[in-house]
């Protein structure tokens, strides 16, 4: 299973891409010893790491290597002995490259969860075995529901201190598929393990012979990756538009090129697109990539769109196709236009996670940036909040850090947007606080 | 150097197109977010790579960002050699400014002679922020390289003295990146922040990048010293009673001649690199920095600083 088997030195490896996934769990889990076991077997630890992490165990006295102290960078986290922040980490099998977000299980750092969940496509979910499902758990599941993380493995750690008892999985297993269904977790799977003894994290061990699953690797190596399970719609927000401007050059003299991402669908030359907000309509005359042409651009690949019209489009403008959409006909400044899935909006109804230190100021006007898109935003309404522990819909006044809450926006200018549940890059966006620059907000448009 | 050529067409990206297009995304929301950036070159590979990442994110236009190097005075004559020649060949605009210069101010005081200029390097960059007014500055630091690292945000704060503090970092969701800053602070962006030192090698071997020559195995003058290699130099010439042995080393990571060990290696291409790379025990700073043995904490330490 190490890089080394897989890399010969003049033949292509197989290559599937790239998992990013979330490791959450309580206190005390397994979950850093999971995430250890994971780069030791897949030999992502180096012996000068090992060796450092070696001494500092048997400083602490622990008589085994505490494969958590490698994820804990800081020295205040080396101090209290806990995560404080959100750590990535790399490893390769070869076939495929991951990168881990380590998610700290505190309650109070809920803002660190939604943040590393952000950004994946699984979530492993770790239940101690002698604990069962906790608040906790129902709590990191809601979020990597909520955050919209499209698989959720349950690894039931610790099997080794239950005695790899096949009941004891079960009984977790079933307790958390009848709260799952409560919440609509539909793809949700599950897996016994030990950590510590590295049972069916990579090798299957000798201690589950019961379990006739995949091992966690094997799921890992297997996960769809994003935007591969269904057909999606062309969006292309303009990061930055490049104009070279070089008079004794015919070429480059009117070039206009629109910077971007494809964050879903895909585009080819000949296309019709259509801007919004401004809704002007062209075709794609040719896809480029430092300057050179491709035939077409798929997502999550960045391009540069020149198209057959001059029409005027600016950072924070979204190129969309002009087939998929059916343009409502209405103003944008009116209201809502409504452009099949993606709607140019001045109001949005979104869920949202408080991130900052100070609660959310209700007379004051905050920064919402969505894509590459910015407008001024004034809270107009909170319909509830979440009670986090019993996850429960409450009333509130008021929105204060690691809150969620459902809410609406009043917006100054006009967002290009779809809902979150079916597109994640055009439906979150954030909230900055102005006076300190603070990003204090994370939002998920309904 | 290879020409730029252009990237093949896949219907699913694999993982090197998937980082490339991920660092391209994040070149441009600099150019997009900041009105005054500038890219950090040093010459060493990583930054070799990024440059290869902003032609592929500007061109045909120019960059939207000089290239800026804080030179110690201690680098390789091969390295600065190539640093001047790749920003000519790029036509972009190259700003360098030194360590000598602060310590020549009064900025920079040594405390002895042969103390090592690299944690300086701060006190410089600063300075070069100031007079120039960025606001920005796009560096080459790859979050598996040091454990302070791996916490560190893509669009990394710092406040009006250059300080990082870990324990306050702005939330950084999805790939909205917030680049806002007060006048006198600035943000430090990370484009290859998700590549491991094995991603940087199969990027460097697919755009077919060149190097300076001591990244490639080649004779040298060393001193074994706690378990690294120290070059035998001007600046750390060989003392009473070392051993002075002539080895067969490369270069695995490239910065101030006097905290920057070789590694004994006979890879003299990329390919080799590449092999030993998936196949090396040492981490790369374990491996080849004489500044991050002090302690733990050392990298976080010159962060707080205002270290890149």
């Amino acid at each position: 299973m190490s890089a080394i088997e897989h890399i010969p030195e003049f033949e292509a490896p197989v290559d599937n891409g790239l998992l990013r996934f979330l490791t959450c769990g309580s206190v005390d889990d397994g979950k850093s010893t999971l995430i250890g076991r994971l780069l030791y077997d897949t030999k992502a630890i180096l012996a000068d790491t090992l060796h450092a992490i070696e001494k500092t165990s048997q400083r602490r006295g622990m008589e085994a290597v505490d494969l958590s102290l490698l994820t804990d960078g800081l020295q205040a986290e080396r101090e209290q002995g806990i995560t404080i922040d959100v750590a990535y980490r790399y490893f390769s099998t070869g076939r495929r490259k991951y990168i881990i977000a380590d998610a700290p299980g505190h309650e109070q750092y809920t803002r660190n969860m939604v943040t590393a969940a952000s950004t994946a496509n699984l979530a492993i979910i770790l239940v101690d075995a002698r604990k069962g499902v906790l608040t906790q758990t129902r709590r990191h599941s809601y979020l990597a529901h909520l955050v919209g993380i499209p698989h959720l493995l349950v690894a039931v750690n610790k099997m080794d201190l239950v005695g790899y008892d096949r009941t004891v999985f079960e009984r977790i297993r079933d307790e958390y598929l009848e709260f799952a269904r409560q919440l609509g977790i539909n793809d949700v799977r599950f897996i016994p393990l030990s950590a510590l003894n590295g049972d069916m994290l990579v090798e299957r061990g000798e201690n589950l012979d019961w379990y006739q699953g995949p091992t966690l690797i094997d799921i890992l190596e297997s996960a769809l990756v994003a935007h591969s399970e269904s057909d999606e719609r062309f969006r292309f927000p303009v990061q930055y538009v490049c104009r070279p401007q070089k008079a004794d050059d015919p070429v480059l003299h009117d070039y206009r090129g629109f910077m971007g991402r494809v964050e879903s669908g895909e585009i080819a030359v000949g296309d019709e697109v259509v801007v919004l907000p401004s809704e002007r309509r062209s075709r794609i005359k040719d896809i480029q990539i430092g300057g050179h042409s491709l035939p077409r651009a798929v997502a999550e690949q960045s391009a540069t769109l020149l198209l057959e019209d001059e029409i005027d489009i600016s950072r924070g403008d979204m190129i969309v196709r002009g087939s998929d959409e059916k343009l409502c006909p209405g103003a944008p400044a009116s209201g809502t236009v409504s452009t099949g899935t993606a709607l140019v909006t001045r109001r949005i109804e979104a869920m949202l996670c408080w991130l900052g230190e100070s609660p959310l100021d209700l007379r004051r006007k905050y920064l919402i940036r969505q894509t590459t898109r910015e407008s001024r935003g004034l809270l107009d309404g909170i319909a509830w909040r979440l009670d986090i522990n019993s996850l429960q819909q409450v009333a509130a006044e008021g929105i204060g850090m690691n809150d969620i809450a459902r809410v609406a926006f009043k917006l100054a200018q006009p967002l290009v947007v779809d809902r979150y549940v079916e597109n994640r890059a055009t439906g979150a966006f954030i909230v900055i606080d102005e006076s300190t620059n603070n990003t204090v907000g994370a939002g998920m448009i309904l | 150097m290879s020409a730029l050529a252009p990237t093949p067409i896949r219907h699913a990206l694999d993982h090197l197109d998937w980082l490339e297009a991920e660092a391209i995304h994040i070149l441009r929301e600099v150019a997009g977010q900041c009105s005054n950036p500038a890219l950090l070159f040093s010459g060493g590979k990583d930054s070799i790579v990024l440059l290869r990442l902003a032609e592929k994110a500007f061109r045909p236009g120019r960059f939207p960002f000089p290239l800026l190097h804080i030179d110690t005075g201690h680098n390789y004559p091969e390295v600065i050699d190539f640093r001047d020649a790749r920003a000519c060949e790029l036509n972009e605009r190259l700003i360098v400014r030194s360590v000598e210069s602060s310590m020549a101010r009064g900025t920079v005081r040594l405390k002895s002679a042969d103390e090592s200029r690299n944690k300086h390097q701060s006190v410089t960059l600063l300075e070069a922020i100031e007079e120039f007014g960025f606001d920005a500055c796009i560096g080459g630091a790859r979050r598996d390289e040091e454990k302070a690292r791996a916490k560190e945000r893509i669009f990394s704060f710092r406040d009006e003295f250059g300080g990082w503090d870990p324990k306050n970092q702005r939330p950084e969701l999805w790939d909205l990146f917030n680049a806002r800053v007060h006048k006198g602070e600035n943000i430090r962006a990370f484009p290859i922040s998700n590549w491991t030192e094995l991603d940087v090698w199969q990027y460097i071997a697919r755009e077919n990048l060149a190097l300076p020559s001591i990244y490639f195995a080649h004779e040298r003058a060393v001193v074994r010293k706690g378990g690294l290699l120290q070059p035998v130099t001007e600046l750390t010439p060989a003392r009473e009673g070392d051993l002075v042995e002539q080895l067969r080393v490369r270069f695995r990571t490239v910065g101030d001649i006097t905290c920057t060990a070789p590694v004994e290696s006979g890879a003299d291409t990329v390919h080799k690199i590449i092999a030993e790379t998936a196949t090396t025990t040492i981490t790369e700073r374990g491996a080849t920095r004489l500044d991050d043995q002090a302690s733990e904490a050392a990298m976080e330490q010159r962060k707080k600083e205002g270290y890149f």
